[in-house]
């Protein structure tokens, strides 16, 4: 016979450890003048100040490897900026013992390559769609739309405000995200996420679909559990009262 | 100007050398002037299927740390004096190369060469982003079978975002596809992607098919790039590439299965 865990409370669990996915702004250095840095971060800050108020900052140090960096200087010029570093990534094995001296958490540099891709990828889109700035919160909403027209390649993700929409083939072991729509005039084998911000209404279209995964407002479903009806046919996927919906079109 | 081209794969084993040291060799022969660099440092190779380990004195590490000459450490092959070699140090890590050396290399080769060819090692490390990051061209070496697939489509994801061209905003690297180790027969029985499955999947230009042979193997033993054997289908596959690279329109061969003869067979390998 099996015990019930609910029986005594201090078998309850008063906690539970879950991995989760946020997207943190990255300082990316080019110099490691700590003047320069410092006089730019301002400039940069008075663009925009209720958005990198309290904002948290991982501090990547690939591009200045060969300098010489002072970073508990960096790390105070930052925090006088009013922006939170939350750790570093890329640094040499010198930077990232300073930075365990500081207490700041190391990040692998693997992500690194992730979003160097996402940067490039998203670079040609962005005079589409520029990122809001914080200050035009309380004017009318802009929608903001990003086409893509070259295929989306094994381990690139891409992350875009508002509708997403691809006129070639997301490869297997690509990730898009959209927190609108998502549209694919191709095939789609990669993982596809809409809605990303909790938008319920949000839907995916693709003309094929071999997904690995899809998913709306964090309701998803795997390969595996896509119906075989679906499968290799153009379809709408949509949320109804929380349950995720594939239907041909 | 010299054009710069890495062959790549991302997966090991696919034939990157093999095809490093055939396409450079015609491309030599051909009359243009054609450098092969050995990017595998620390796994040298490209040597000895170019047949030239005996004669390797400086590498292309020596030559990034200003310890010999460009001159010096390339090796002028016997057969073709139109190819040089740089080969790769077996002695470092690919740690020892840096962008800068690379960058500077490679514009030195371009003042006097027309084609400069970047043998890439495996992985998406350092030593296979340095061979990409300058290139014009790519060719990508994929095998028909899943897992090469998805490794063509993983670097052709790196090509596209992190090369040089793609930081600065040029024109991006033209990619080609080169389907190597391709059995016909093998597609037939279903054992093996089929040139389509592979196109489908990764969606790029077909530059060649080159049938799995045994003349490879034996042109590797002995050093001699395999497109100096004419009379395999291996060689022709990729005399074939080289001219198609060149511009010259070729319809594609040894996609379907042989249907010579017997006495064709035995005069083929």
């Amino acid at each position: 016979m099996s015990t019930d865990p609910k029986a005594t409370s201090s078998n309850s669990p008063a906690f539970e450890f879950k991995s989760s996915v946020i997207t943190v702004p990255v300082l990316n250095l080019f110099s490691a003048d700590i003047n320069v840095i410092s006089l730019q971060l301002r400039e940069k800050i008075k663009q925009a100040p209720e958005f990198f108020k309290n904002s948290p900052l991982l501090i990547d140090l690939q591009g200045v490897h060969e300098q010489e960096l002072n970073l508990p200087l960096l790390v105070d010029a930052i925090r006088n900026a009013g922006i939170l570093p939350i750790g570093i990534r890329g640094g040499t094995q010198d930077q990232k013992q300073v930075a365990k001296d500081l207490l700041l958490p190391i990040m692998s540099a693997q992500s690194r390559t992730t979003s160097a891709n996402l940067q490039t990828n998203t670079k040609e889109t962005k005079l589409a769609a520029p990122p809001p700035t914080p200050t035009e919160k309380n004017e009318p909403a802009v929608i903001e739309n990003t086409i893509i027209d070259q295929p989306i390649r094994s381990g690139q993700r891409i992350y875009v405000k508002g509708d997403l929409t691809i006129t070639a083939q997301v490869s297997p072991g690509a990730e898009i995200m959209a927190e609108g729509n998502i549209h694919v005039y191709g095939t789609l084998r990669g993982r596809a996420l809409a809605g990303v911000q909790g938008d319920e209404s949000a839907c995916i279209f693709c003309s094929d679909l071999q997904a690995e995964l899809v998913s709306i407002a964090g309701n998803y479903r795997i390969s595996e559990d896509i119906e075989e009806s679906v499968r290799n046919t153009p379809v709408q996927i949509y949320l109804n009262k929380q349950a995720l919906l594939i239907k041909n079109i | 100007m010299a054009r710069i081209i890495v062959v790549t794969s991302g997966k090991g084993g696919v034939g990157k050398t093999t095809t490093s040291a055939a396409i450079a060799m015609g491309l030599a022969k051909k009359g243009f002037k054609t450098a092969v660099i050995d990017f595998d440092v620390g796994l040298r190779n490209l040597d000895l299927i170019l047949g030239c380990e005996r004669r390797v004195v400086y590498d292309f590490v020596n030559v990034i740390n200003g310890e010999a000459t460009l001159n010096q450490a390339l090796i002028k092959d016997k057969r073709c004096n139109q190819l040089y070699i740089l080969p790769a140090s077996q002695t470092r890590d690919k740690d020892a190369l840096t962008k800068e050396g690379v960058g500077k290399i490679l514009e030195e080769l371009s003042k006097t060469f027309k084609y400069i060819v970047c043998d890439s090692p495996a992985g998406i490390e350092r030593g296979a982003n340095l061979a990409m990051y300058f290139a014009d061209d790519a060719f990508v070496v994929t095998n028909p079978e899943v897992a090469s697939v998805r490794d063509s489509d993983r670097m052709l994801g790196i090509l596209s975002s992190k090369s040089k061209r793609a930081e600065n905003n040029d024109d991006p690297i033209k990619e080609y596809l080169l389907l190597s180790r391709y059995n016909p027969k093998r597609v037939k029985l279903g054992e093996m992607l089929s040139v389509e499955d592979v196109q489908d999947i990764l969606s790029l230009h077909l530059l060649g098919v080159i049938p799995e042979s045994k003349a490879v193997l034996s042109a590797s033993n002995s050093g001699t790039p395999i497109i100096l054997n004419e009379e395999s289908n291996a060689g022709q596959a990729y005399l074939d590439i080289v001219e198609r690279y060149l511009g010259e329109d070729k319809p594609h061969r040894f996609i379907d299965e042989d249907k010579k003869g017997l006495f064709g067979r035995l005069f083929r390998s």
